[in-house]
């Protein structure tokens, strides 16, 4: 067992664990953050993004231990139900769900993908997103439904950027 | 009210899936949890001769080793299946016994042998590892056209040749005399690929046993709760039904999968009660790959006459289909009642036989998947007609024209009656919104970038709203499957729906609120739809082959013609108007022409103080209702693909995708298109990405998405949709079912148009980038030979 | 998967030290192929060394008509270095196109040239340029590096530090991915350096990465698609699967190579 420290959600948490313990059971298990989810076991689906120090990582793919002081971002912490980040709220106004599965991972690599594009001051077109999804499987919606709610989020957030500047 | 039918209302249910609050099967705990991992037979084909788990068992955190026959000998019942067949002799079909854990023989690689109960689930699968089995690899078959070969393997002593059944569907004489006299015939091979349905959730169950109470509770990954009690009471012996308690939480997708109550969550409830445990066991995708229920898988010989106008006047169909290792719960339904049935196909034949042999292979069983049986009839009829158009030089629409039925309702050759439909408009639509007039200009475009651009038309028509209990119980159904509802008016007017459907992704928590909302006038909110545990809902059927909309929704309908009408009674007694005179609008209860009325919320009060309800009227206003399908339902729908090949490297793009639905009554377009978007990259998947692929020792090949290709964001374009509107007579709301239109539809469009890009005819799915280029490089050959 | 000791040492003669003490030590980078065989308990190191605490490990630097760039530098960071898409802008666009956004931001050049996966990206471009793998111990010449699938001539324990990619005139990659694992079906890496023609082909051989000298030596004479429009490799020694026969990748490693010389 050895001691890991981090920032979840912007809280202070530790707690021991085995070195081999992936940073999804951490959060799962040990943090009961339920919200990340796990759909394969080859590093393809995405069901399990999440934000470590600002970027979009595997967290099926990342041991726990080697993230000890890290900042990490579920999707339990870019939102609320009373205040939703406006990738969620697009998500729900474009039908951008169905079984719900996919969605915190889908969520977590359209924020992140929109906060890159917009730091290099690059378009996020609909082929781009396409692109930029490849990590991220969904079974239930097609796709195109996903598209969308980026398209409209990353517009929103853009704005809010700007507003903010 | 903006919330009714017809509206385009945000999900209810979203807000717990975008900000991480769901509630999974895996996502629960129980105190006292240990998990669970299997050992699995490694070939495809064993004689267990012994199971040593000592070293297992010496392993820290080891609870229990438990096998096969410790199962049987506590009288667990054996898998069952749903459907009878008959063979065409009379006979009744053979079908091996498929045991829980394996008690001799191991069928195919992945049949459970054992299961380890450990306290973490990292010892529990390196436990499993240390489970050391002693067996004899036996010779195995696993494509499905070698299993009736002469000398074939046998998967089971007691199946001669593998043959399940021989069934037949139609008229012989009549086709084989008509085909006799067709003026052109078109023949072709077709193999329906097998694939696996890959929600991405996971299986997963968690089970405990209460020994004080002498009771189970069962939380799993299923389609349809009920009927997973029933049969793990009924047939499987863990307990009676009111001693066992099934939910089916937020379930991460099915499309078909997870209707089945596999071997590894009964075997959970019984590790349950052998080690005192909770016992979860949650798959990962290997061991998904290698035991979810696959489907399709059939290699079909078809034959179309057609006479000198290009009207159909025969239709001859051959076709193994593979039913793996053992007979799931609707797996011989799936390649019969569910497939010869809808081989007329949009179209008006006069004469229509066929046969389907079902075979053992040692693979993991088939059975349904989304669209369960009319992927495959549709996959063929529309190939043939593409193709039979390029032979005859018919355009494809035309042909189609040509053959169109013309009115309903329309009693086809193969059993089923279609209720309604206007196939001519929704294609018409569909020529418009695919621009099809400007084809030429953009394949002549394509030419001058060295591109081969290609059009595949699919006109369809399905049956939705699985089923009438009469109808499918003579046809060998084992249960009924209808659907029931109960309504709930609480005292301060919010509702609950307890529905006997399950969503899985579908939202039925939106759209079944939306029918209150239109009858009563409340907003969607006040509405709460209550569905997946079976202590809280009434019996219930569950959701599959498009079922919820056609069946459950009419069970609600049912319900709240109930509601309504002691509703009425109420007000007309309080408002001392006549009942007939009351009516029900924007959340107020009113005299027709006066302006008496009642708030809804005082009518539900009223029922409950009951101090002046009507003489002999009882308190409370909850009303259950049953709903028997008189029919299915027949969705059709008009698709459109344009692709767009390059021939240097047989790479696949498609370009546009347009399909027009006929739905009949839509509650939520929004809803209702997404289940158009999923069904058409499912369906986009099997014609060009996906494919189980076992070796010839029956090894599974395609084991992880490394070498299973699902469809990605990259793959498949955004699609044109558009609908028209017959409504379903037989149904109270007139819905058709949406669900699986898109995954039926889209795989004949795609090909078509690849074929007719390549100029072959010669393409089997998936048409990957190397089939796509394989059969173009035989088309040069050809061509240059000429 | 299996348990294992976790290090994180601030230096390399500590991560020597670490890997040296070990049962069965293994190097993590970013983990991206590593943590994934492990979960399949297709691998079960007693300890895994993660070098990417070591000062200097992760960065890319230029000089003497070099980009050297150190072996725990990630795939994103590699795609968006600005000196990286200055003088080898096909090597930015390289490792653009590795894994997915996800996989790219933990991954590491390190990791995938020391694992040497026959169909990764990387190994074409060491190859292709003629780079120089530089480990706590010694530098070795691309051409001497690869010596077929996940083989390399590294020693146990010794442990890759950088790449050293010399700056080429001109120079590109193109892949036609597997559509499952998006893994090149066949990739390949046309370089033109100082009077050196370089052509190296990853995904498709059954060693592994390789240079194909006939495509080369056609180059060399006419450096334009045209010029090896006919110059098809041979089906021999290439790999067959569900995805691709031999005789696919064969022609397909031709077409990717008048693709990558039309962008180089």
């Amino acid at each position: 067992m050895t001691n890991v420290s981090m920032t979840v959600n912007g809280k202070a948490v530790s707690r021991d664990v085995s070195d081999t313990t992936l940073l999804s059971d951490f959060l799962r298990e040990n943090l009961r953050l339920t919200g990340t989810h796990v759909g394969c076991d080859t590093s393809q689906c995405g069901a399990c993004v999440v934000h470590v120090d600002g970027k979009a990582i595997k967290s099926c793919t990342a041991l726990a231990v080697s993230l000890d002081g890290s900042d990490v971002m579920t999707v339990e912490g870019v939102g609320s139900a009373r205040e939703l980040h406006p990738m969620q709220a697009a998500f729900k106004k474009h039908h951008g769900l169905q079984c719900g599965f996919c969605t915190p991972g889908m969520i977590m690599a359209g924020i992140d993908m929109v906060e890159r594009y917009q730091a290099e001051g690059r378009a996020l077109t609909a082929d781009a997103i396409r692109h930029e999804l490849e990590g991220n499987i969904c079974r239930c919606t097609g796709y195109h439904n996903i598209v969308k709610a980026i398209e409209e989020a990353a517009g929103t957030m853009s704005g809010m950027k700007q507003a903010a500047e | 009210m903006s919330d009714g039918i017809g509206a385009r209302v945000e999900r209810k249910e979203d807000k717990r899936f975008i900000t991480g609050k769901g509630k999974y099967t895996d996502d629960i705990r129980m105190d006292n949890q240990a998990y669970a991992a299997f050992v699995r037979c490694p070939v495809a084909h064993a004689k267990i001769n012994g199971i040593d788990s000592s070293a297992a068992m010496a392993m820290d955190g080891v609870i229990a080793v438990h096998t096969g026959p410790e199962m049987k000998a506590d009288e667990i019942g054996d898998i069952i299946t749903g459907w009878s067949i008959t063979s065409k002799d009379g006979s009744p079909m053979q079908c091996g016994v498929w045991n829980p854990m394996v008690t001799t023989y191991g069928r195919y690689v992945g049949d459970a042998v054992a299961v380890v109960v450990a306290e973490t689930q990292d010892i529990a699968r390196a436990a499993a590892e240390a489970v050391e089995l002693d067996y004899e690899e036996l010779p195995a078959v696993a494509r499905t056209d070698a299993a009736l070969d002469d000398g074939a393997p046998q998967v089971h002593e007691n199946v001669p040749g593998n043959l399940i059944f021989n069934w037949e569907i139609g008229d012989e004489a009549k086709t084989e005399a008509a085909m006799a006299g067709a003026h052109h015939i078109t023949e072709l091979d077709i193999t329906n690929n097998r694939l696996s349905p890959n929600p991405m959730e996971p299986r997963s169950a968690v089970a405990t046993y209460d020994e004080a109470e002498d009771h189970y509770t069962l939380y799993t990954t299923s389609q349809n709760p009920h009927v997973a009690r029933l049969v793990l009471s009924a047939f499987y012996n863990v307990a009676p039904e009111h001693k066992l308690r099934v939910i089916a939480p937020d379930v991460g997708g099915g499309f078909g999968s997870k209707i089945y109550i596999y071997p590894e969550e009964l075997t959970c409830l019984w590790a349950s009660m052998k080690t005192g445990r909770s016992v979860k066991w949650t798959s990962d995708r290997s061991e998904a790959f290698m035991t979810d229920a696959h489907g399709r898988d059939h290699v079909t010989k078809a034959k179309m006459g057609f006479d000198a106008d290009g009207n159909i006047v025969a239709f001859h169909v051959d076709t193994i289909a593979n039913i793996g290792a053992y007979v799931s719960l609707f797996a011989t339904a799936t390649p019969t009642y569910l497939y010869g049935t809808l081989w007329s196909g949009c179209y008006a034949m006069p004469a229509i036989y066929g046969t389907v042999r079902a075979v053992h292979t040692n693979t993991v069983p088939v059975d349904a998947y989304r669209g369960a049986g009319r992927p495959e009839a549709t996959y063929m009829i529309e190939r043939m007609m593409e193709t039979a158009s390029r032979e005859m030089g018919i355009a494809p629409a035309e042909l189609r024209r040509r053959n169109f039925v013309k009115e309903f309702p329309y009693q086809t050759e193969v059993i089923l009656q279609y209720d309604s439909g206007d196939y001519f408009k929704m294609l018409e639509e569909g020529e418009k919104a695919a621009d099809v007039a400007g084809f030429a200009a953009r394949k002549a475009e394509s030419a001058s970038r060295g591109k081969l651009r290609g059009l595949g038309y699919s006109t369809f028509v399905e049956a939705c709203g699985i089923a009438p209990s009469a109808a499918v119980g003579s046809l060998g159904a084992a249960v009924g499957l209808w659907e029931s509802c109960e309504v709930r008016v609480n005292p301060v007017g919010t509702v609950e729906v307890l529905t006997g459907s399950h969503s899985h992704g579908q939202g039925h928590e939106t759209t079944f609120a939306q029918l209150v909302s239109d009858r009563f006038g409340i907003p969607i909110d006040n509405v709460q739809i209550v569905h997946g545990d079976t202590d809280k809902v009434q019996m219930g059927m569950g959701t599959y082959g498009s079922r919820s909309g056609p069946v459950g929704m009419s069970a609600v309908v049912k319900a709240l013609d109930k509601v309504e009408e002691k509703a009425k009674k109420i007000a007309a007694h309080t408002l001392e108007a006549s009942e007939d005179d009351i009516v029900i609008e924007n959340g107020e209860v009113k005299v027709a022409g006066t302006d008496k009325k009642m708030a809804w919320h005082e009518v539900g009060l009223a029922a409950y103080i009951a101090h002046n309800l009507p003489e002999g009227m009882e308190p409370g206003l909850k009303e259950t209702a049953f709903y028997d399908p008189l029919n299915f339902s027949f969705p059709s729908g008009a698709l459109i693909c344009e692709v767009e090949v390059d021939p240097d490297t047989g790479f696949t793009d498609i370009v546009s995708f347009t399909a027009v639905d006929d739905f009949g009554t839509i509650i939520n377009p929004m809803i209702v298109e997404g289940q158009v978007h999923g069904g058409v990259v499912q369906g986009i998947g099997q014609a060009m990405l996906e494919q189980v692929v076992y070796d010839e020792t029956g090894q599974l090949i395609t084991g992880s998405y490394m070498d299973y290709c699902m469809p990605r964001a990259d793959d498949v374009p955004s699609f044109t949709l558009d609908h028209t509107c017959t409504p379903s007579p037989l149904n109270p709301l007139g819905v058709k079912g949406c669900g699986e239109a898109g995954a039926i539809g889209a795989p004949p469009a795609v090909i078509n148009a690849i074929t007719d890009a390549i100029g072959t005819n010669d393409l089997q799915m998936p048409a990957t980038p190397l089939a796509v280029w394989t059969a173009l490089q035989a088309t040069k050959t050809a061509m240059a030979a000429e | 998967m299996y348990d294992a000791k976790y290090h994180k040492p601030s230096s390399i003669a500590d991560a020597v030290a670490a890997l040296s003490a070990a049962e069965e030590g293994k190097i993590l980078s970013g983990g991206q192929t590593l943590i994934p065989t492990m979960k399949q308990h297709l691998a079960a190191p007693s300890d895994l060394v993660d070098i990417r605490g070591i000062d200097g490990m992760a960065g890319v630097t230029v000089g003497d008509g070099a980009v050297t760039i150190g072996a725990a530098t990630t795939h994103a960071d590699v795609a968006g270095n600005a000196d990286v898409r200055a003088h080898l802008p096909g090597l930015a666009a390289l490792a653009a196109g590795i894994g997915d956004p996800a996989v790219r931001a933990m991954g590491t050049i390190g990791g995938s040239v020391a694992n040497n996966d026959p169909a990764a990206d990387y190994p074409a471009a060491v190859l292709g340029l003629g780079a120089t793998v530089v480990t706590d111990q010694r530098e070795i010449a691309a051409d001497d590096f690869f010596q077929g699938m996940f083989t390399t001539a590294l020693d146990e324990g010794e442990v890759v530090t950088a790449i050293r990619f010399p700056v080429a005139k001109r120079a590109a990659y193109a892949k036609l991915p597997n559509p499952a694992s998006r893994y090149a079906i066949a990739g390949v890496f046309v370089a033109e350096t100082d009077g050196d023609i370089r052509v190296a082909v990853t995904g498709a051989g059954e060693d592994g990465v390789h240079r194909n000298a006939a495509l080369e030596a056609a180059l060399s004479s006419d450096f334009s698609s045209d010029a090896i429009a006919g110059v098809a490799p041979s089906e021999e020694g290439m790999m067959s699967d569900i995805h691709a026969s031999a005789a696919y990748r064969a022609h397909v490693v031709n077409v990717l190579a008048k693709r990558a010389v039309d962008n180089a």
